[in-house]
């Protein structure tokens, strides 16, 4: 196991936020972990980020317990989390502090044409689209190689349209670089376009109802049989209708 | 430094802390300034002691409240009538964008004035007299106010506007009904703020003739005798009364926030 | 609206000429005024004579340059030590709950009234003014750093320990760049208070600049031309750096900070 949480727990004062939350993620898997608003998904990631401590239980990646935010998981915010004050060439290099000089531009360049954004180096953030912006970010997370990824509902910021495109492209860059990645959605069609497993959390407080293997190959047919099938046992599994 | 989610369970230790630390802090002052002034010797400098006493004693001639009460009139005269000029030609800039332009920059010129500069000509024309003071302090606090009166309406989402005139408001029900309300909040900050340079303008303002008022015993305390455990005692009487001053418009600012 | 008269309304706003029909209609409303009431109060044409004057004496430049000078020193004095105080302050949580109503008692009194301290401590001279300036600019750069820190969007500060960026760095390359917009703009307004307490502070203490000048005018022979004069030159000037602050905004680094115009 990569990643393993162990009977995690958490409380807000008096709230009882998580619950003996025990999965472990595989080497390069794609997990997702969605519920409904404050079932306790984004502390779930911020501890096994190293950003909170939990009441019980633990993580551990590789084996090392997690007790405080390290490189070598980086995690990605929405795109207010990629620096206004630097370029795009600064932001994605903002990791590379103790590489040389020449390394460190291979690097980012390396990164802005895996990600998409060439012609874009000296661009300011305030000058991009959110969709961009999320694509520096992700840039700069991967270019200092990190073992495992943590994305935070990272395309919540986006329209619709945006978000299709920017999971096709986070799909694209996670095949050319295999990182182990837990990504929090509240969006399920998102996690089963996404995930090769789904982890289904309860509202508040957070327990585990439910993983669920999604067993489709990539590229995924949004209109296919076994997609709907895995998407309806979802929405089943959080209790939502099927009729709007 | 924090980290980004911070639930704190400090909490109840966050109220005592806030309240204590300033007051351990305080004291150590204190007690650093009571020993400096012993250690120098000096004759002049008053340590806290003397300027607690000063206080007690202008107190007990009843000059204390005597001068507060004449600050706090001469504050608020000027106060008002800055609000109640500044304002108006502030929604007019507001409201018409070359009007702003026309008149800012004759604004900005003005602004860096001091008002001990002015004192010269606030003599010609109000002579030796309360009003002249007043005068500084409502030109001190004219410009601010102004200013966050045109920014305030320039700021007014327009969706507002356009929602107003598309349930038929006319200009001036616009103005009422829309304008005023929105802008409130946003205004209240700067009428704070400006409030704040009132306050400071007082002293320049008071060393013109007048013959009360906190300003006026800091220079005059001086001047008559080197009398600085007065200097000192009104000094941290304007700071005191200013903090609190501030504070109650604070209150009026998150009130008006919450309706 | 007619097509010519929504024309024209459109011309006149963009016209360059607009920002100065204020201060000619105020010109030409100070003449009038002269003209028709007159008092020790000169108009501008006769204020006009009196910079030509001062310039003549070569005393235009010198005053000038004294309170600039008075300016620069106290000024600076106060960057170099209100900021990195501010930064501690915004940092150290206990620290600010210790210091920060203290910070708030003094903040309401006016520069002026430390004069009676400033010149025991300092005597009469440049020490007592350029003391004047600093602390009329130290206060209010400290509480705006310090309220600038804690405007930081948390996430900034998550990311760069994320990145295991260790604290030094953290500061000089997250924290500052991240307060920047807001310091600057905090600087520009610590600025116009020095200038302005300069003034104030010349009028009491020393024997040189603009602040002197209207005081002496005045007492030396009743110029009034001069005194308006020195007003004139003081309002002027402090436009100017204004304005030359105002550049500083536009800075790639610090624009993103400041709301779309």
């Amino acid at each position: 196991m990569k990643v393993q949480f162990a009977d995690v727990s958490m409380r807000f004062g008096a709230m009882e936020v998580l619950q003996h939350v025990t999965i472990g993620v595989e080497e390069g898997e794609f997990l997702c972990i969605v519920g409904p608003s404050g079932c306790g998904k984004s502390t779930l990631l911020n501890i096994a980020g190293g950003f909170l401590a939990p009441v019980a239980g633990s993580v551990t990646i590789d084996g090392e317990t997690v007790t405080a935010p390290d490189r070598r998981r980086i995690f990605v915010f929405q795109e207010r989390g990629v620096f206004p004050w630097l370029t795009v060439e600064g932001n994605i290099g903002f990791g590379l502090f103790d590489m040389p000089e020449e390394a460190r531009r291979q690097r980012v360049a390396q990164y802005i044409q895996l990600v998409g954004l060439d012609g874009f180096e000296k661009a300011y953030p305030r000058e991009l689209s959110g969709g961009m912006k999320q694509r520096v970010e992700v840039a700069r997370a991967l270019a200092v190689n990190p073992d495992v990824l943590f994305l935070d509902e990272p395309f919540g910021a986006l329209d619709s349209i945006t978000r299709l495109q920017m999971r096709s492209e986070l799909l694209r860059i996670w095949r050319a670089e295999r990182k182990t990645v837990l990504f929090v959605t509240h969006d399920i069609e998102e996690s089963v376009q996404l995930a090769d497993r789904v982890v289904v959390m309860s509202a508040r407080p957070g327990r585990i109802r439910r993983v669920v293997d999604i067993d489709i190959a990539h590229p995924r047919d949004l209109s296919s049989t076994r997609y709907i099938e895995l998407r309806d046992l979802i929405f089943g599994e959080i209790g939502l209708a099927h009729q709007v | 430094m924090r980290s980004p989610i911070q639930h704190s369970t400090f909490n109840i230790e966050h109220s005592t802390f806030r309240f204590v630390l300033p007051l351990i802090t305080s004291a150590i002052i204190l007690a650093i300034w009571a020993i400096a002034v012993k250690l120098s010797g000096t004759k002049i400098f008053p340590s806290p002691a003397a300027v607690a006493k000063a206080i007690a004693s202008l107190s007990e001639k009843s000059l204390l409240w005597r001068y507060i009460g004449d600050s706090l009139a001469r504050v608020f005269a000027g106060y008002l009538a800055a609000i109640a000029v500044g304002i108006p030609i502030g929604f007019l800039m507001g409201w018409h964008a070359p009007l702003a332009r026309a008149i800012n920059p004759l604004i900005q010129m003005l602004r860096p004035i001091s008002p001990l500069a002015w004192m010269p000509v606030a003599v010609i024309w109000f002579g030796v007299s309360n009003a002249a003071p007043i005068f500084l302090i409502f030109l001190a606090s004219l410009f601010p106010i102004i200013v966050a009166a045109m920014n305030g309406v320039r700021n007014v989402p327009p969706m507002y506007l356009q929602a107003g005139r598309n349930f038929g408001l006319s200009t001036r029900q616009l103005m009422i009904r829309v304008v005023a309300p929105a802008v409130l909040p946003r205004i209240i900050v700067g009428l704070r703020l400006a409030f704040g340079i009132a306050w400071v303008v007082l002293v320049a303002a008071e060393m013109i003739a007048v013959d009360s008022g906190l300003g006026y015993l800091i220079i005059d305390a001086r001047n008559a005798g080197k009398r600085y455990d007065l200097v000192v005692a009104g000094m941290l009487m304007i700071g005191v009364i200013g903090l609190l001053l501030d504070t109650g418009i604070r209150r009026v600012e998150e009130w008006i926030g919450k309706n | 609206m007619t097509e010519s008269s929504a024309t024209l309304r459109r011309n006149v706003s963009r016209s360059r000429l607009l920002p100065l029909t204020g201060i000619f209609v105020a010109l030409a409303a100070w003449q009038i005024t002269v003209s028709m009431r007159p008092s020790l109060i000169p108009g501008p044409i006769v204020v006009g004579r009196a910079i030509g004057e001062l310039a003549v004496r070569g005393l235009l430049v010198k005053y000038v340059v004294a309170s600039l000078f008075r300016v620069t020193w106290g000024y600076l004095a106060a960057l170099a030590i209100a900021i990195p105080f501010g930064l501690a302050l915004g940092m150290i949580t206990l620290g600010e709950m210790a210091i920060n109503p203290i910070l708030q008692v003094l903040r309401p009194i006016s520069p002026l009234a430390w004069i009676p301290i400033a010149i025991l401590w300092f005597g009469v001279g440049d020490v007592s003014a350029i003391f004047l300036i600093f602390l009329a600019s130290f206060l209010p750069l400290t509480v705006a750093t310090m309220n600038a820190v804690h405007n930081i969007d948390p996430v900034h500060l998550a990311a760069a320990r994320n990145f295991g960026v260790p604290l030094r760095a953290r500061v000089a390359d997250v924290l500052v760049p991240a307060i920047l917009p807001q310091l600057i703009v905090a600087m520009r307004i610590a600025l116009g208070v020095a200038w302005l307490v300069v003034v104030a502070a010349e009028m009491i203490a020393v024997n040189s600049g603009l602040g002197f000048l209207i005081v002496d005018a005045r007492n030396a022979g009743d110029r009034y031309d001069l005194v308006i004069a020195g007003m004139v030159l003081i309002g002027a000037i402090g436009v100017v750096l204004d304005l030359l602050m105002r550049r500083l905004e536009r800075l790639d680094s610090v624009r993103w900070g400041y709301a779309a115009e």
